[in-house]
């Protein structure tokens, strides 16, 4: 119950995996290790609205989950959505150890502009550390700088700092002490 | 804090119910699902949901539509979102009208759901907020909260009671600081319209043409500041009560519009040529005589007769002194309470203070003294000491000496401190003095006395 997971959901650019390892080393205390990507059946896709289907993932993905995972998280570059949304830039088990970041809509070129790496690179580090706050029990905060704030467009991403604010912070901090044995 | 609010999602597709749960939980709700309406409704019984989403669609006994209309017949109160695949215009309005509060058509643009619950949640939370108030109000204004053991209190808090629900105008007399609206709070709060309005207005606050507004509302443009139409006191107070404090100030054009309203129960707006109809009672409070005010030609014998149909006049504090030990009492535990101060009680010797004071402001002055002692109290008990400025008010305990000044100075301070006596009644003042009216007008004009 130590690994960091991440893995790809079809084909990621390695870039924003690499970006996304340093990050998770980073921030967790738990040794990094990417699992071999997963190839998306053609059942997760809807195409009457030309999205691909979270909750299939999300199962997928807790299918996949080692033995000694800690936390997994999936990667996609596909555009996600549940039957009652819109989109999703991501989803989580609230207190599991499961999550998943799309990165469709976190690209420039989503929006008929030009690619922005770094702008994406912050992004991605952004809603990673958000859909991880929920797999360690955070809910949305009310601080719009907060990495835990809830993002229903794109702006709001943008407007959030890539960490969490002192209270969310503070949870983050005692969940991963007792995650790891109280040795941090 | 939203873990209060808990949701309820009502669909036969369990991903759809799971999926919208989940997002809904990571934004901090309890969220629970039913596959169907019969399960939605066990759960509405045992818990009140802020919210239900209701799919349209369900196979089986019961659609959207029903189960929207079983969950309110259990629960009135209920915010319900309908939510369909299909946007059709007749179904849209069906649900509107069965009192769906909104209509969602999935999927839905997730900013658009997360604004529609906060602002469902607000509106919930202003009427909780609201209920809490008023059982607040109600809890206050009770008969047996109106402290009292002088047997005169006693039949008119008997005769508040027997008028409760009775729909005739009540003449409250007494003078400031009695409890005048503690009375007229006393006979809504006990009545059949508890629930509804009590709408208090200060006639003798507002200018004449202000308090026209004030009472009857005015249409958009009705004079220059009119931007928007507004609705006066009596609609507001539409199956309640109005209560019309310091009637025998209001000036005599707005004791006719007054009368009118008495009698006829409809009225205009300023400015409007529509005829509004209102249901409500009227409570009236005064200070003045106003059989006196009648005889002066000053007030309206027509109206006086209207209002005056049940009087109840509350005597003078220094007129029941039994209950001021009381009333202290009562002062300093709910005053010590609000400001937070822990204090043990009133010594006998401050009490005897209280009962020799004559106390002109009444009630109210004897609930000012309290609580301005309370503020500077430190030692957790009341005592002599702690109303020193009352006892030179009182005056009564050293023999006057007189102040080493003219003459004139003498009467300039006389007339102050009658006037200050008589809460500013010329009349009043000039009799305490042994001097007439026009005499006292001379003597305020020449110190140059404002009142």
């Amino acid at each position: 119950m130590n690994t960091f997971y991440i893995v790809a959901v079809g084909s990621v650019a390695s870039e924003v995996l690499d970006w996304l390892d340093t990050e998770a080393a980073e921030w967790f205390p738990f040794p990094v290790r990417r699992l071999p990507p997963l190839a998306i059946p053609e059942g997760w896709y809807d195409a009457a609205r030309q999205q691909y289907q979270s909750v299939e993932v999300m199962k997928a993905l807790a299918e996949t989950a080692p033995r000694d995972t800690a936390r997994l998280l999936g990667v996609t570059e596909v555009d996600l959505a549940i039957p009652m949304l819109t989109f999703l830039f991501g989803q989580a088990q609230l207190n599991g150890p499961v999550a998943v970041v799309s990165l469709c809509r976190l690209r420039q070129e989503f929006y008929g502009l030009p690619a922005n790496d770094g702008l994406l690179r912050e992004r991605a580090r952004k809603e990673m550390l958000h859909e991880l706050g929920h797999t360690f029990g955070l809910t949305h905060c009310s601080e719009p700088q907060c990495a835990m704030s809830l993002a229903t467009h794109i702006d709001l991403v943008d407007t959030k700092k890539e960490r969490y604010c002192a209270r969310c912070g503070a949870h983050m901090a005692r969940r991963l002490a007792a995650a790891n044995g109280g040795s941090i | 804090m939203k873990g209060v609010w808990p949701i309820l999602i009502v669909d036969d597709e369990e991903v759809m119910c799971e999926s919208m749960a989940a997002w809904l939980r990571e934004d901090g709700y309890r969220v629970d699902t039913a596959p169907n309406g019969r399960r939605a409704l066990e759960l509405a019984k045992s818990t009140d949901y802020a919210i239900y989403f209701v799919d349209l669609k369900m196979p089986g006994g019961m659609d959207g539509i029903e189960t929207m209309i079983e969950i309110r017949r259990a629960r009135p109160d209920a915010a319900i979102i309908i939510i369909t695949a299909y946007a059709t215009v007749d179904t849209a309005i069906q649900a509107m009208k069965e009192g769906a509060q909104e209509y969602i058509v999935k999927p839905c643009n997730p900013q658009e759901i997360s604004l529609l619950v906060s602002r469902i949640l607000k509106l919930k939370k202003l009427q909780r907020e609201n209920a809490i108030l008023r059982k607040k109000i109600t809890r206050q204004y009770r008969h047996r909260d109106v402290v009292t053991k002088n047997p005169r209190m006693e039949e008119i808090l008997a005769l508040a009671q027997e008028v409760a629900s009775l729909r005739s105008t009540v003449l409250i007399r007494g003078e400031s600081g009695t409890g005048k609206e503690l009375v007229a709070r006393a006979i809504h709060y006990s009545g059949d319209r508890a629930d509804k309005p009590f709408i208090t207005v200060s006639c003798a606050a507002l200018s004449e043409t202000l308090l026209e507004s004030e009472l009857f509302g005015y249409e958009k443009g009705a004079f220059t500041g009119a931007n928007a139409q507004t609705k006066g006191k009596f609609e507001l107070a539409d199956s309640g009560t109005i209560f019309l404090d310091e009637i025998g100030d209001i000036s005599p054009k707005l004791q006719a519009d007054l009368l009118r309203v008495l009698q006829e129960r409809r009225f205009y707006r300023v400015g409007g040529g529509e005829e509004i109809q209102v249901d409500a009672r009227v409570i009236a409070a005064t200070n003045k005589d106003l059989a006196e005010e009648v005889q002066q030609g000053r007030f309206r014998d027509d109206l006086y007769y209207r209002v005056n149909v049940i009087e109840i006049r509350i005597p003078p504090l220094r007129e029941r002194r039994e209950d001021i030990p009381l009333l202290a009492e009562h002062f300093v535990e709910r005053i010590g309470h609000e400001l937070g101060k822990d204090i043990g009680g009133i010594a006998e010797d401050a009490l005897k203070l209280f009962i020799e004071y004559d106390w002109p402001g009444n009630v109210r002055e004897l609930q000012n003294v309290i609580e301005r002692a309370i503020v500077t109290c430190h030692n957790g008990m009341l005592g002599e000491s702690d109303f020193a400025w009352l006892e030179q008010r009182l005056g009564s305990h050293e023999p006057w000496k007189v102040p080493d000044v003219p003459l004139s100075e003498l009467e300039r301070r006389a007339i102050i401190a009658a006037l200050e006596r008589k809460q500013g009644n010329v009349k009043e003042a000039a009799t305490a003095l042994g001097i007439d009216r026009s005499t006292l007008y001379d003597k305020l004009k020449r110190y140059e006395i404002t009142r």
